[in-house]
């Protein structure tokens, strides 16, 4: 893509400019759907209908109305915050989690930057998220926001070992870092997709990465971080207005990014399950952002479904069950790749 | 003039000098090791520098691996220590840390 | 535009790391860290060290910085914002540093550096440090793993509340 945009422009800036907005084109609409599904889907799974009155339609234009007042609503900063970090957060954490889509492929013609190590782009730049939700947590000086905050922290990072030893697995298969090649080396049937290689061990790893990634994204049933009824709201407790809904955004973006990797590495990504059958770059945004939406709408189904974990639970899972049996694949997968 | 070697020097040198200040006058044992980080992250600029200008092909990234993860190593390890004497002392002055016992 | 990038990141790195150093509050001082840790990671990319780039955030700010965070905020009454700490002995370390600065800008000004040119291709980096941590740097490389596992359990021993001792 950013050879034809060269070939229109000749402002090298402004076609990377361009390059770095498209994903934001998606994750907007996505975002604003993706809240609206949320509460269809939590409203069916509890027997409820959820919105119905906004828009007509079965309420879809629920969310524009919750993002139109948002924006209206008057920007509070706590008397006693720290001004300068309580403005900054929001952005730091939205940067981060935006950061992670430049190197997803979201077609086979366009990823943001196609550089050689990828993945481990997106497992560095996640990292950025903790330190702006420790500055948010900090910022506020309100008790709930910093153990939000702080929950937050211990969770993420200690969730990320099990996800990068999982994506190690798929690493070693595929021998390299760029998501772009990785994808390219899944294409075919479906039978191709990594997830079916190598059985069980890269099942195994996807599963790990896959509870792992709710818990880096702090949904339920590891969203100890922003638990209502004991902590008001986590981290944002003190957040209004626009920068209450830079977070929002930031989380469903997180949720997408994690769910955009795991298709990627997992389930072919841009490829269409069908080899060639509705192939090409452009029915290859079909297939990434469906398979995306999937895991999506699993995380929703999984939210409903099961109660928080208590915070021993959380790291006895991580740092018990999960790593171990991530360590086990990676030796599984090595172990067939040189027998 | 462009930017060459010597402008990352010169970067590293000042970043350098930033961090010797603060690891001089810093009373808090945290701010001590931040000073400490830029310091680490300082040569780590020279080495990568030389790495590219100097024709080390890749000998002076590969130091400069080794030097970061001698830092995380260094860090937890410090703080562990910070934390301990913290709970000791209910301070984390180092100027005021001078017994060895109780 | 390299020129220009190369200002914009050396600007970040001093400029945050100036506020690390002279800023009086503590959380001033470590959020900043994360900004110079970020430019510092920058000056790697242009140096053609795209790993090592990764590698600086993600040790850097995801691991030292949030272990920094977690130190002040474990070592300080968390209630207030405002956390001031004090700085002793300005005026002769000033001296020191301005002199230290002085001296390596100097060097480093007039030296007549033996600029050989890369050859290297900038997306060459990962395949060929891994070979090289698994040939020529094998041995240092092994004993960094053994002083980093030593390191970590030791520090986990260490923070440990010592129930005996405490009786």
């Amino acid at each position: 893509m950013d050879q034809i945009l060269k070939s229109f422009l000749d402002n090298e800036i402004l076609v990377y400019t361009i390059m770095a907005f498209v994903p934001l084109l998606w994750i907007v609409p996505y975002a604003l759907f993706a809240v609206y599904l949320e509460r269809k889907v939590s409203a069916h799974m509890q027997d409820r209908l959820g919105p119905m009155y906004t828009g007509g339609w079965h309420g879809w234009a629920q969310t524009i109305a919750d993002i139109l007042k948002l924006i209206q609503k008057e920007d509070i900063v706590p008397a006693a915050a720290d001004k300068k970090l309580h403005l900054l957060a929001p952005y730091v954490v939205f940067i981060g989690s935006y950061a992670a889509f430049a190197t997803i492929p979201f077609s086979s013609a366009y990823i943001g930057s196609n550089i050689n190590i990828g993945l481990f782009y997106i497992i560095a730049v996640s990292s950025v998220v903790v330190a702006g939700l420790l500055m948010a947590g900090w910022s506020s000086n309100n008790k709930w926001s910093l153990f939000g905050a702080m929950r937050s922290a211990a969770q993420i990072i200690s969730y990320e070992i099990p996800t990068a030893i999982a994506i190690l697995v798929v690493v070693m298969i595929a021998g390299s870092l760029n998501l772009q090649e990785i994808n390219q080396q899944q294409s075919g049937w479906f039978w191709n997709w990594f997830v079916f290689k190598y059985p069980p061990f890269v099942l195994v790893a996807f599963l790990i990465y896959f509870v792992a990634s709710l818990a880096e994204t702090n949904r339920t049933p590891f969203d100890i971080p922003e638990a209502e009824s004991e902590l008001v709201a986590g981290y944002h407790t003190e957040y209004s207005g626009m920068k209450f809904a830079l977070f929002f955004l930031a989380e469903y973006a997180n949720m997408f990014a994690v769910s955009a990797i795991a298709a990627t590495l997992f389930f072919g990504g841009w490829n269409s399950p069908f080899g060639d059958f509705l192939g090409g770059p452009i029915w290859g945004v079909f297939w990434f952002l469906s398979k995306g939406m999937f895991f999506i709408f699993l995380q929703m189904w999984l939210r409903w479904t099961l109660p928080r974990l208590r915070v021993d639970q959380l790291m006895y899972v991580s740092w018990k069950v999960l790593i171990p049996w991530a360590f086990a694949c990676v030796v599984g997968v090595g172990l067939w790749t040189l027998l | 003039m462009q930017v060459g070697l010597t402008h990352f020097l010169i970067v590293s040198a000042i970043l350098f000098s930033l961090g010797l200040y603060g690891v001089i006058t810093r009373r808090n044992a945290i701010l001590v090791l931040m000073g400490v980080e830029l310091i680490l992250n300082s040569a780590n600029i020279n080495f990568i520098a030389f790495s590219k200008y100097g024709g080390m092909k890749l000998d002076g990234q590969a130091a400069a691996v080794f030097v970061i993860i001698l830092a995380a190593a260094e860090a937890a390890v410090a703080l562990a220590i910070v934390l301990n004497i913290y709970q000791r002392f209910k301070t984390v002055n180092v100027d005021e840390i001078s017994k060895m016992k109780e | 535009m390299y020129d220009l990038i190369f200002y914009f990141f050396a600007l970040i790195t001093l400029g945050s790391g100036a506020v690390v150093v002279f800023s009086k509050n503590i959380i001033y001082s470590a959020f900043s860290l994360l900004f110079t840790f970020f430019g510092v990671a920058g000056i790697y990319v242009l140096l053609n060290a795209d790993f090592l780039a990764v590698t600086q955030l993600l040790i850097y700010v995801g691991g030292i910085l949030v272990l920094l965070l977690f130190g002040v905020m474990l070592t300080n009454k968390v209630i207030d914002v405002e956390l001031k700490t004090g700085t002793l002995q300005t005026v002769p370390a000033s001296m020191i540093v301005a002199a230290t600065a002085g001296v390596l800008c100097g060097v480093f000004y007039i030296t007549d550096w033996r600029i050989v040119p890369s050859t290297m291709e900038m997306n060459a980096t990962t395949a060929e440090l891994g070979n090289m941590f698994m040939t020529t740097w094998l041995l240092p490389f092994e004993i960094a793993s053994v002083v980093l596992l030593v390191a970590l359990v030791g520090a986990a021993m260490i923070a440990r509340k010592d129930k005996s001792m405490q009786n």
